[in-house]
């Protein structure tokens, strides 16, 4: 077999090609290409991966470039909230102390439970400065593609790709094919990038963009802080891509610049000035387009098991009978069936069990604002719980006093994890109950066996809680903060 | 890794759309040793094959005895979307299956299949919907071969797609790392020259994990 050095590509190039081509070390004959990455972050999940690296008696090649962050099993009630005892049970300790053993023993630095920098990944790794713009982003979780947000190339890998980076700080890549999704316009009053990545996704469909690295583009995704084009990357994955990114410009930098792991001074003025030249040159070329008007989305809801089931708060839920595509139509008598509702009936009459604010689509300081501003002064008609996607993020949620209208409208403040959104950790809806959720996956069984999910936006979730039933968040007058 | 390059085996049919890593292995099982001989095995469509009892439904194909010995699958598009727990490519490896066919895959699962000699095999939704109605009485023999990039059943064959850099890799059995440590100079020499061109990138030497990390205070 014969091995071909790496290529630049020449004429213009658009922001993935620009992150490819800073990222291959070679490409074999046969199309496959060695990328380097320059942020790992593990989880507890990482077991598996360490395992082969004992079996074959491997060391971590760069250990200075990867972290490790307890999420996905750390318990949420008690942590960060004195006088509420934490409760761990022994297999979630065991979990816990599995990954504190693996990165001792591989010398790879850990945020534990206990740390005041833990949190999701997905949200400690831009938070702390970690994950910059231009870095290729990987770890073993498939919404790894939020950090694309910052302008970086990110996506999960599986175990073995997980052994594979610990072992040589590289991956073997084919070329994903490039989308552009360019959406233009201004969102309307109580509209947010959650609405924006469920329309999305609805309309590409869950499989539509297998294959691809999505470019979100266009003057609505421009005006979104960087909290809200991490939840539009986050949730490429929903639509199939291993990858979601938007281009970095002036708000990426003022996101990027004072955090704890961020170059600074003249270093970051020289990394600012490589951020900014990544952006797709004009007349970039894309395998694929798509545009959008963001006066045309509006808030958003899933009705059945997949976040591709997303229809506008408006709607009725569909009918199987009326669908002329057998096996779309017996998709959705089998999600209707399982999430217990009537072909015809208005999403607005969806009566909800559970609330769930959290996760790493949804759980950055914005977010739980954006929440608190609808539940503020109001109570809640259903129980429910609040993580948020950091410790740092708890901490800021209490001194703006966030903590006290979730509180007070009778939700529960936990510390961060994955929580409720995977259901690892204990926190688990019981089998048949419904919950109005921020998170990103509406599967069977998602949130505990026999849940049911309905994923919105944070304002959606707060306002479903208030009405004990879901609403367009638009009909209900803000409170005052 | 084993090679793979013809497969002779009962197809099992499972005809729906959007069958997530989560249905293939909930969560829940995630803390488990993958233990030898069963491994994941035990796991595999856990929830979606049983009824609200708890015991296996016959309706659920693979539940069916005739079913049993099925080392390909068919379904329909979007077959293991989702989350990336490879976990859900070991439980449908333990259980013996080293094929699945469908119009799309998810792309993190479908990586991690041909980590794991799984084939991911991608047909056209006509040719799919062929597929299952053939398969639907349950016990049907197929032969899948990777070199051809066929599939055939009864006197019918059936084209499908693999990633040419997968088709090698599953008909050699080859696994990535050692394939990498070949370049391990290159490698290196690729890293000293980005180090200079990136500097940023490796700016992190507070990261450096120099010692254990120490835990605080126990709660």
């Amino acid at each position: 077999m014969n091995f071909n050095a790496s290529r630049s590509a020449s004429g213009p190039s658009c922001l993935f090609d620009k992150l490819w081509n800073s990222h291959v070390i070679t490409e074999r004959e046969d199309g496959a290409s060695l990328v380097w990455v320059d942020r790992h972050y593990l989880q507890e999940g990482s077991f598996h991966a360490f395992n082969k690296m004992r079996n074959r008696g491997e060391k971590v090649a760069r250990p200075d470039l990867t972290v490790a962050i307890a999420d996905h099993y750390v318990p949420t009630r008690g942590r960060g909230s004195p006088g509420i005892p934490v409760v761990l049970d022994d297999e979630i300790s065991r979990m816990l102390n599995q990954l504190s053993t693996n990165t001792r023993e591989f010398g790879v630095r850990l945020f534990d439970m206990d740390h005041p920098w833990q949190g999701i990944c997905h949200v400690v790794g831009p938070e702390l400065g970690m994950t910059l713009p231009g870095t290729l982003v990987v770890e073993g979780d498939s919404h790894t593609s939020s950090h694309g947000a910052l302008g970086a190339w990110a996506f999960g890998v599986g175990a073995s790709e997980v052994a594979h980076v610990l072992m040589t700080q590289t991956l073997w890549q084919k070329r994903p094919k490039r989308l552009r999704i360019t959406v233009d316009g201004r969102l309307s009053q109580g509209v947010t990038a959650k609405d924006m990545a469920l329309t999305i996704v609805s309309l590409v469909g869950a499989d539509g963009a297998v294959g691809y690295a999505i470019e979100f583009a266009g003057s609505a995704v421009r005006a979104l802080s960087i909290e809200g084009r991490l939840t539009l990357c986050n949730m490429s994955i929903e639509c199939g891509a291993r990858s979601g990114m938007v281009a970095p410009d002036a708000t990426t930098l003022d996101y990027v610049r004072g955090r704890p792991f961020a170059p600074v001074g003249a270093d970051f003025d020289r990394a600012a000035e490589q951020w900014l030249a990544l952006a797709s040159d004009r007349d970039a070329t894309f395998d694929r387009e798509i545009g959008l008007d963001a006066g045309d989305i509006v808030p958003t809801v899933t009705w059945g098991t997949t976040p591709e089931d997303a229809l506008p708060v408006t709607a009725t839920v569909p009918d199987p009978g009326r669908l002329h595509n057998p096996s779309k139509a017996e998709h959705v008598r089998d999600a209707i069936d399982y999430m217990g509702l009537r072909p015809g009936m208005h999403i607005t009459d969806i009566a909800i069990d559970r609330v769930f604010i959290g996760s790493c689509t949804n759980a950055r300081i914005e977010d739980l604002r954006s929440a608190a501003k609808v539940l503020c002064g109001r109570t809640s008609k259903v129980p429910g719980l609040v993580s948020p996607g950091s410790m740092l993020v708890k901490r800021q949620a209490e001194q703006e006093g966030l903590d006290r209208i979730f509180k007070d409208a009778g939700l529960e403040w936990g510390g961060s994890g994955c929580s409720m959104c995977v259901a690892m950790n204990g926190d688990v809806l019981e089998a048949g109950q419904r919950c109005a959720s921020t998170t990103n996956r509406n599967f069977k069984g998602r949130q505990g066996q026999g849940s049911r999910t309905h994923l919105m936006s944070p304002a959606m979730v707060a306002a479903a809680a208030v009405a004990g039933h879901l609403v367009d968040v638009r009909q209900l007058k803000a409170g005052s903060m | 890794m084993e090679p793979l390059v013809r497969l002779k085996s009962v197809a099992c049919a499972l005809p729906q759309i959007n069958i997530d890593t989560d249905q293939v292995f909930p969560a829940r099982f995630m803390k488990e040793p993958r233990t030898p001989p069963a491994g994941y095995s035990p796991y595999l469509f856990h929830d979606v094959r049983r009824d609200a009892a708890g015991r296996h439904d016959p309706a659920f194909a693979l539940n069916q005895p005739e079913n049993a010995s099925a080392k390909i699958i068919v379904a329909r598009r979007n077959f293991g979307s989702g989350s990336s727990r490879e976990a859900a490519v070991y439980a449908l490896v333990d259980a013996g299956i080293r094929c699945v066919i469908a119009p799309s895959h998810g792309d993190i699962f479908a990586a991690n299949a041909v980590n794991n000699g799984l084939l991911p095999a991608c047909i056209d939704e006509g040719d799919a919907e062929q597929l299952l109605t053939l398969l639907a009485p349950g016990g049907i023999d197929a032969e899948v071969d990777l070199e051809a990039q066929k599939i055939r059943l009864a006197e019918r064959e059936f084209a499908f797609r693999i990633d040419p850099v997968w088709r090698v890799r599953l008909i050699n059995g080859w696994d990535d790392i050692d394939m990498t440590r070949r370049f391990s100079q290159h490698i290196d020499d690729w890293s000293a020259r980005d180090a200079k061109l990136r500097p940023w990138a490796r700016l992190h030497g507070t990261l450096l994990a120099t010692k254990p990390v120490e835990r605080s205070e126990p709660v």
